[in-house]
């Protein structure tokens, strides 16, 4: 299957998968790229809301050929508790940040290397 | 009952009072105030305590058993005719008893007896911390207490120069300096609190065992003073001689013990008692002279059946075969069912039986014997064996091995070597310990133990008492150490009251004994106040002192007129008066002059002692006027003589008021020693000890006679006269100076080099026994050395070998593998190393990279299985 055939097709679960594949990648790029602490945690969120999409449509009823729901809510409540857990994450990861910066008045995640073995 | 409860408490008191304070002074002695003054001060307090407690007991005592006017001279003879009006015991008629002998009367007077611990239990044999409390127990602690106490008080004066730093004069280092060490006040006092709990401790013992244990607590205690100057080469082999003499002592006593406890079952004195007043074990005392028996000497059931082990063995034998049982070898099911009869008090007959059944069971050798079977038998039998004379010789054991005991600790004749040399400690030690008390524990114990004693056993004692006395008495003469005179002159003493106990003469001896404590204690003191003041021991170096130290040298004239027996006879009364040595060598000669009569030995052992008063005064004035009168033979030592000071000289004062009234009874009333000895006079002595089964012959009669004055007078007489030729001799030489000592010295030439020479014991002990056991353990050492050691370091060198192999074993193998495994390990981490980047960016590259891979490897893994494995 091409993927020029996907734009032709009736939204579909694939076309949602695409959609979280591609804010996958795009924070796990971002997380290796990026040299700032904040960017970094930018990426993450962004994967985490990648996976997020992915759950959401897997539970969704609308888009199943059947037209009926087998999994009921599980996906919705999942991405609920990723969204809470992300926040949890990034009120930590901020405190990391910040500490960083009172010690190497810098958030350069390439200064961050003293654990070199 | 009062004094009953009372007496062991106050006593038990007086007792440990002292212990307390060794203990005090072993924990912070040194800082007790300066230097450790304050040790001194606590020793001295609680002696003086325990002598008041020892005080209120006497008391006590005497009111309990209060001396009617008149009683010393009326007791014995009293006790004799109310033991004749005694029909004669069903029982008495057995050997032991003498033919002659009428049974005396019970005592009046029973001792206090009683545990307060016990320590363990051993089948029936109990160790108990005990008390046998009888007046001589309590005139013992009187004495001892008192004594004790003044030379305690002295000491706190004599020793002052050990409150600081002490330069010994007699020590020189190998650096060529005189040693210089800290002062050993505390320790001094804390040895004399020691010494003042064993002694006690040795006195109110209820049984041998206790008694022994004191005996060698009051051992160590002397060997720890004669050698308190340890770092001089004398005094510690002084100590080390006193100590191991006194072990060849107790040796005996060890073998008297066991053969006591063996037989008897137990080493208490008196009965032990239950609740409510019954026997439940007779003691040694009551099994050796029963009541049942009049307290006459008899062979106790349990030595007899021991002696005919074989005999009853054999009547076992026969009764088993006889019932045609089967061989029954459990005697202790069998001895319970015998009609033992826990009831009856020891004086009814069926003591008997009862007495073999205890000492039976008590022993687990004699419990084999007995099979239970012919019991009957057996017991019928015993009164004929004894009879035979069955057990005598274990009587006659006990009694010499508890004598050799006596032997070693009162310094008498073969182990008297000890004492003299026993002069190196300090001065009141030698007072304390080698005067006053420690060696009249020997007296005492003999004293105690006289029950016991066989007549035979009495007639060993009373000779070597002569010998000793004759024998320290004439090296006394000839000596030149101020404290060495007196050594001889206490070992002469002893000699006396050894030989006084020997020839029946109870209270004699141990009434010698307590007027020689004050007098001894005193001349120690003053000799003491001499060399303190002097700083030497040798008589020839001093002279004409009673103008420097008055009171010592008054005071010390007190003791010499008491130790030689100054008296008047027939002044105020039959007996005389005089000080108190005048009353109790006239006792003790008295007595000597009764067994005279009865025996021919007797007349040797008399005359000896009659000789040895006169050599008494003799020694004792020449001592004295050596030292305080004459010219001054060194001017230098003259000039620094000095008079002691108040806390040294104060108790020579007491002491020579002792010495001077410890003979007097207490007007009106007949209170004296000799009295409150005489309520403590061992059951069944009073009346004599005869009928030995080996010496039949030998009789010793009954002390109260030797109070008649047809006796005592004449002996009074001339013991005087031999002390009045003595001091007049004494003062043609030393006094008046009309003879010449020397030019008799040369006269007698042989005699003085065998004197000055101390008849040569310590040479023949040197060469009997001091050099074989040297060469002997140099035998052994040498054996040690070239056998055993050589073996060992064969052996060893065997182990050695085996050693290295086995290491190189291990380096090579073991460790290798381990190694080489660490090593490998080592490398691996290194590599890995670089992994580790510590940046955060390649981690999570790591992680997608990681991820992709584990991706691709799933797909490439599903596609492969969907294929069926790409096999088809």
């Amino acid at each position: 299957m091409n993927i020029m055939n996907i734009l032709t097709q009736p939204v579909s679960l694939s076309h949602y998968l695409v959609v979280g594949a591609v804010l996958f990648v795009c924070g796990v790029i971002c997380m290796t790229a990026k040299r700032n602490l904040l960017g970094v945690l930018m990426g993450i969120e962004l994967a985490l809301n990648g996976a997020n999409v992915n759950f959401v449509a897997f539970s969704s009823r609308f888009l199943r050929a059947d037209g009926q729901s087998a999994i009921g809510l599980d996906g919705q409540c999942m991405a609920l508790f990723v969204i809470v857990l992300a926040a949890g994450e990034a009120a930590v990861a901020l405190a990391i940040a910040l500490c960083f910066y009172n010690n190497c008045t810098t958030i350069d995640v390439d200064q961050a290397s003293e654990l070199k073995g | 009952m009062e004094s009953a409860v009372l007496l062991p408490r106050l006593l038990g008191l007086a007792w440990l009072l002292p212990l307390g304070s060794f203990a005090a002074i072993v924990l912070v002695g040194p800082r007790m105030g300066k230097g450790g003054r304050g040790a001194g001060l606590l020793a001295t307090g609680t002696i003086l305590a325990s002598f008041l407690l020892a005080a209120t007991a006497l008391g006590v005592w005497l009111g309990g058993h209060p001396i009617s006017a008149g009683a010393q001279d009326a007791t014995g003879q009293h006790r004799l005719a109310a033991g004749s009006d005694h029909p004669a015991l069903p029982g008495s008629g057995t050997h032991g008893a003498p033919p002659h002998a009428h049974p005396a009367a019970p005592e009046s007077i029973e001792p206090v007896s009683g545990d307060w611990y016990t320590l363990a239990r051993f089948g029936s044999l109990r160790l108990t911390i005990g008390y046998y409390i009888d007046a001589l127990t309590v005139a013992m602690f009187f004495m001892v207490t008192l004594v004790a106490a003044c030379i305690h008080f002295y000491s706190l004066g004599y020793m002052r120069e050990e409150l600081h730093e002490v330069t010994d004069p007699l020590v020189t280092l190998p650096s060529g300096e005189k040693l210089n060490r800290p002062g050993r006040f505390a320790r001094f006092f804390q040895y004399f609190s020691l010494f003042c709990f064993s002694m006690l401790g040795l006195v109110i013992a209820g049984n041998l065992l206790m008694v022994f244990v004191f005996w060698e607590l009051v051992g160590i205690c002397s060997y720890l003073l004669i050698g308190f100057y340890f770092e001089r080469q004398s005094a510690s082999n002084a100590a080390n001689k006193a100590f191991i003499v006194n072990r060849v002592g107790d040796f005996g006593m060890i073998v008297g013990l066991m053969a006591i406890w063996g037989t008897l079952g137990t080493l208490t004195f008196a009965d032990t008692k239950d609740h409510a007043g019954n026997v439940r074990q007779a003691g040694i005392f009551s099994q050796v002279r029963p009541a049942a028996a009049g307290y006459a000497l008899r062979v106790p059931d349990g030595m007899v059946r021991f002696a005919a082990r074989f005999e009853i063995e054999q009547i076992g034998k026969q009764a088993q075969e006889a019932k045609g049982s089967a061989p029954q070898m459990a005697p202790w099911g069998r001895d319970r069912a015998l009609p033992s009869k826990p009831g009856l008090p020891a004086t009814e007959s069926t003591i008997v039986p009862r007495e073999g059944h205890a000492a039976r069971r008590s022993n687990p050798a004699l419990s084999i014997l007995s099979v239970g079977v012919g019991e009957s038998e057996i017991a019928s039998r015993v009164p004929l064996w004894r009879a035979q004379g069955y057990g005598y010789w274990l009587l006659v054991i006990a009694g010499l091995g508890i004598f050799c005991g006596c032997v070693g600790k009162s310094a008498q004749f073969p182990l008297h070597v000890w004492l003299p040399d026993a002069m190196e400690g300090p001065t009141p030690v030698s007072a304390l310990i080698h005067a006053a008390t420690m060696v009249a524990a020997g007296v005492y114990l003999v004293g105690r133990c006289y029950p016991l004693f066989t007549p035979e056993v009495l007639l060993l004692i009373a000779c070597i008492g002569c010998v000793t006395l004759f024998i320290a008495a004439t090296i006394a003469m000839v000596a030149t150490d101020i404290k060495r005179v007196l050594a001889y002159s206490t070992v002469s003493q002893l000699g006396y009251m050894m030989l006084a106990l020997g020839v029946g003469g109870w209270v004699a001896g141990l009434f010698h004994l307590f007027t020689h404590a004050c007098f001894k204690a005193l001349l120690f003191l003053g000799s003491g106040s001499v060399i303190h003041a002097c700083g030497t021991n040798e008589m020839p170096a001093l002279g004409q002192l009673r103008r420097k130290m008055p009171w010592t040298a008054y005071t010390m004239l007190v003791g010499c007129l008491a130790i030689s027996g100054a008296g008047i006879p027939l002044l105020g009364g039959p007996g005389g008066f005089g000080l108190s040595g005048y009353y109790s060598k006239d006792a003790v000669l008295a007595q000597l002059r009764l067994f005279k009569q009865s025996s021919p030995l007797g007349g040797w052992l008399f005359y000896v002692a009659v000789a040895g008063a006169g050599l008494t005064a003799f020694y004792m004035f020449r001592l004295w006027y050596m030292t305080f009168a004459g010219p001054a033979r060194n001017k230098h030592i003259y000039e620094h003589a000095h008079e002691c000071p108040k806390i040294m000289y104060i108790p020579l004062v007491v002491l020579a008021v002792l010495a001077t009234i410890s003979g007097w009874s207490v007007w009106g009333t007949g209170l004296s020693v000799p009295a409150i000895l005489e309520q403590a006079r061992p059951a069944g002595t009073a009346a004599g000890v005869a009928g030995g089964l080996l010496l039949p012959d030998v009789a010793l009669p009954p002390e109260s006679l030797s109070h008649d004055p047809a006796i005592h007078t004449p002996a009074a007489a001339i013991a005087l006269v031999m002390a009045l030729l003595g001091f007049l001799l004494a003062t043609a030489f030393y006094g008046l100076r009309v003879l010449d000592p020397e030019a008799a010295r040369r006269r007698l030439a042989a005699v003085y080099w065998l004197l000055r020479n101390k008849w040569w014991f310590d040479e023949a002990y040197q060469v009997l026994f001091v050099r074989p056991t040297l060469r002997l353990s140099a035998w052994a050492a040498a054996l040690d050395t070239r056998a055993i050691d050589w073996f060992l370091d064969h052996s060893v060198r065997g182990v050695r070998a085996l050693a290295t192999l086995d290491d190189w074993v291990d380096r090579l193998f073991v460790d290798g593998l381990v190694e080489r495994m660490a090593r490998w390990t080592h490398g691996l981490a290194i590599h890995l190393r670089g992994v580790q980047t510590g940046n955060l960016r390649h981690y999570v590259m790591q992680i997608v990279i990681g991820m992709v891979a584990l991706f691709v490897l799933l797909s490439l893994y599903w596609s492969y299985a969907a294929s069926g494995w790409g096999l088809y």
